[in-house]
């Protein structure tokens, strides 16, 4: 059966269970909407949190990028992780303790303020946003390589399958999708870098293939750092980003993570604080299984792709999957020096992304209309599809390909839920009832959740059909964003009795705007890697936020008046477990 | 209930824990991944170089096995104060 056939029956059968599922375990009331009840087991909220987390961008875009990237993608391997450490350790506890429903929740009660509230409602809206364009875009590039269908439309399925379930199961039927979803990606994760790694090192386990030996006698990395020695780049293992942009990007998204309220929201479905504790490990382990095996596909896949394109050379006698994806326009060939050969060499090709002409060259090639940049290099390729096209780099059996566009599907959709259900609680709780009519009705309030889940829905679309970057990337600023604007608001709402509503709101909007302004400067304004601070790239300025954050809500707290004193009781009775009780409503 | 001195100390215990299970997230991700990744690379895991085996799955590991050790330990300490949940 051709891949396109085993798509869509792959694709549809996943689908068919999400749906089901959706229907089997709608939401009936606003705690089931926001919490799934306060019931989840912790080794499934694990799982969906897992799901959750793991999105678009770790299944389709992560593997690709540490490929280009070597040693300098540990950032995202070690950020993307490390912050369930300080999730574990330092948030999920308490805020389960706490018991209400959303993040605005805790830093409103616990600033006593409802200008705090509505800054955390806005931060998370922003985050939520920002990351869930993303998503949408990795929906549209997955469906219109495996169905053929253009990205647009793409993105239009995906959003319809989301708004069922979103908008009828609310956190309880995300919550089972997502346990479905994380199995899903997983298998499809595994099985073909299991096939690559034994292909390549005989060594099905691909954690310990990636530091095996390959035809030759040479180490994997070792032949790796030969191959791209040969052609001019840096050798793999090493990288070429400074120290301190690594340390500051690496922290960004560690501390973004543990700050991403569609995560800590995740932690308030458990029954207990044990349970939280427990959840976060267990999250973290299935976590651990696809970040480790994403170095190893990394690695795979960039000395497949390098051999394939020296082992062949002509245009012409490129396989099937160089084609396939230069008609999807993510991989682009400029024949420079006329010699029908691909030249792979360090740098751009050509200015921007490959737009393209009627007509073929004189190879049969799609004709670029770029810029073209003076290096050899003749050869563009997006970093999205590394994972994607690794099954056929690999010639795996088509079955294979068709599950990893499963795959990447459950990845988006799983976090695109997580995100829209996010946006739809800070409306309908945090804003309407809690703010605009607290007198509202449960019945009115569910409404108005699966009303604004639906809104959000659509503008997440129109973001993934006019994306503005690509996936990873985007997704990266909202770590940074995250990073300075909850992270240290939450951590010290719990372990600083004596920081105060001026402080929180103080330091979440200075950290917030130096953020924003730094980002918006460097990526937007015109600003260029010469003036970056101590060399700390926008990726990363997000932890300098947060110490801003940080330092700007100690001293301010210090200055104004103690918090109440039932504030400080609450305080108090967060730090210990006994008498959780369940996640309630006031 | 316990008194106010043994919740203290309850605090404080937890404030240790994370202390030291904090400075080992550290060292293994910023200090063996990033800091020192250069020294560790001339040293050999198997087919890895130590720096980047670090960076790229050893930290990773290391994270999980902190969490359950967490895990672990404030249910100990849950029960030793008579804070922990029936």
């Amino acid at each position: 059966m051709s891949v396109q056939t085993w798509t869509y029956i792959i694709v549809g059968a996943t689908f068919a269970l999400y749906i089901f599922i959706a229907i089997w375990s709608r939401a009936g009331s606003t705690r089931e909407f926001y919490v799934a009840g306060g019931g989840v087991p912790p080794l499934a909220n694990g799982m969906a949190t897992a799901a959750d987390w793991m999105s678009a961008a770790s299944f389709i875009s992560m593997a690709g990028l540490i490929s280009f990237m070597g040693y300098d993608g540990s950032v995202y391997l070690m950020g993307w992780t490390g912050g369930y450490v300080l999730l574990a350790l330092l948030l999920a506890p308490y805020l389960r303790k706490f018991g209400k429903f959303t993040v605005p929740d805790f830093i409103g009660d616990r600033y006593y303020s409802d200008v705090a509230r509505t800054v955390a409602v806005i931060c998370a809206l922003f985050v939520s946003f920002t990351y869930v364009a993303g998503q949408m875009r990795g929906v549209g590039v997955v469906f219109s390589r495996f169905l053929e269908v253009p990205i647009t439309w793409g993105i239009i399925i995906g959003m319809g399958i989301v708004f069922f379930y979103a908008v009828l199961g609310g956190m309880k039927g995300i919550t089972y999708t997502q346990v479905a979803q994380y199995c899903v990606l997983i298998f499809a994760f595994m099985v073909p870098a299991i096939f690559i790694s034994i292909q390549l090192t005989g060594n099905p386990i691909p954690q310990l293939g990636f530091g095996g030996t390959v035809e030759g006698g040479k180490t994997l990395l070792e032949k790796l750092d030969g191959l791209h020695k040969e052609l001019g780049f840096n050798a793999y293992t090493n990288g070429s980003k400074s120290m301190i942009d690594v340390f500051f990007i690496t922290a960004a998204l560690m501390v973004g993570t543990a700050g991403l309220p569609h995560v800590i929201v995740r932690f308030f479905t458990v029954p207990r604080v044990k349970d939280a504790r427990l959840s976060a490990g267990y999250a973290l382990v299935f976590i651990a299984i696809l970040y480790t095996t994403a170095p190893a596909i990394a690695a795979f896949a960039r000395t497949n792709l390098i051999t394939t394109i020296q082992d062949k050379k002509a245009y012409v006698a490129m396989p099937e999957w160089f084609k396939k994806w230069e008609a999807t326009g993510l991989i682009a060939w400029v024949d420079k020096n006329k010699d029908g050969q691909v030249q792979y060499f360090p740098g751009k090709p050509f200015v921007g992304k490959p737009s393209f002409k009627e007509g073929k060259g004189t190879s049969g090639e799609r004709v670029v209309t770029n810029q073209l940049n003076s290096n050899k290099n003749e050869l563009y390729i997006d970093r999205d599809i590394m994972v994607l096209a690794n099954p056929e780099i690999a010639q795996l059996p088509n079955w294979v390909i068709a599950l990893v566009a499963a795959g990447g599907l459950a990845a988006a959709l799983s976090t695109a839920a997580g995100l829209l259900l996010v946006i739809s609680t800070s409306v309908s709780h945090d804003l309407i009832k809690k703010q605009l009519n607290p007198n509202i009705s449960e019945k009115g309030e569910l409404l108005y959740a699966r009303l604004s889940a639906a809104v959000a829905v659509v503008i997440a679309g129109l973001f993934g059909i006019y994306p503005p970057g690509f996936v990873a990337q985007v997704v990266a600023f909202a770590f940074g964003l995250a990073a300075a604007s909850f992270f240290p608001a939450i951590v010290l709402g719990i372990f600083d009795k004596r920081m105060n509503r001026e402080g929180a709101i103080a330091g979440m909007i200075t950290g917030l705007l130096f953020t924003i302004a730094y980002i918006v400067y460097f990526k937007f304004l015109g600003g260029t890697k010469a003036g970056w601070w101590w060399g700390i790239s926008p990726e990363g300025i997000g932890t300098l936020g947060m110490f801003i954050n940080a330092l700007v809500a100690l001293v301010v707290s210090r200055n104004t008046a103690t918090p109440p004193q039932q504030v400080q009781e609450m305080v108090e009775s967060i730090r210990y477990p006994r008498g959780a009780g369940e996640a309630q409503d006031h | 209930m316990n008194d106010q001195k043994n919740i203290k100390n309850y605090w404080k215990t937890n404030l240790r824990y994370l202390l030291v299970l904090l400075s080992i997230w550290f060292v293994v991700s910023y200090g063996f991944g990033i800091l020192l990744v250069e020294p560790l690379n001339t040293i050999k895991l198997g087919g890895f170089k130590l720096g980047f085996w670090f960076a790229q799955q050893g930290s990773i590991f290391t994270f999980v096995i902190l969490i359950f050790v967490y895990v672990r330990l404030m249910n100990k300490l849950d029960k030793k104060y008579e804070v922990d949940e029936e």
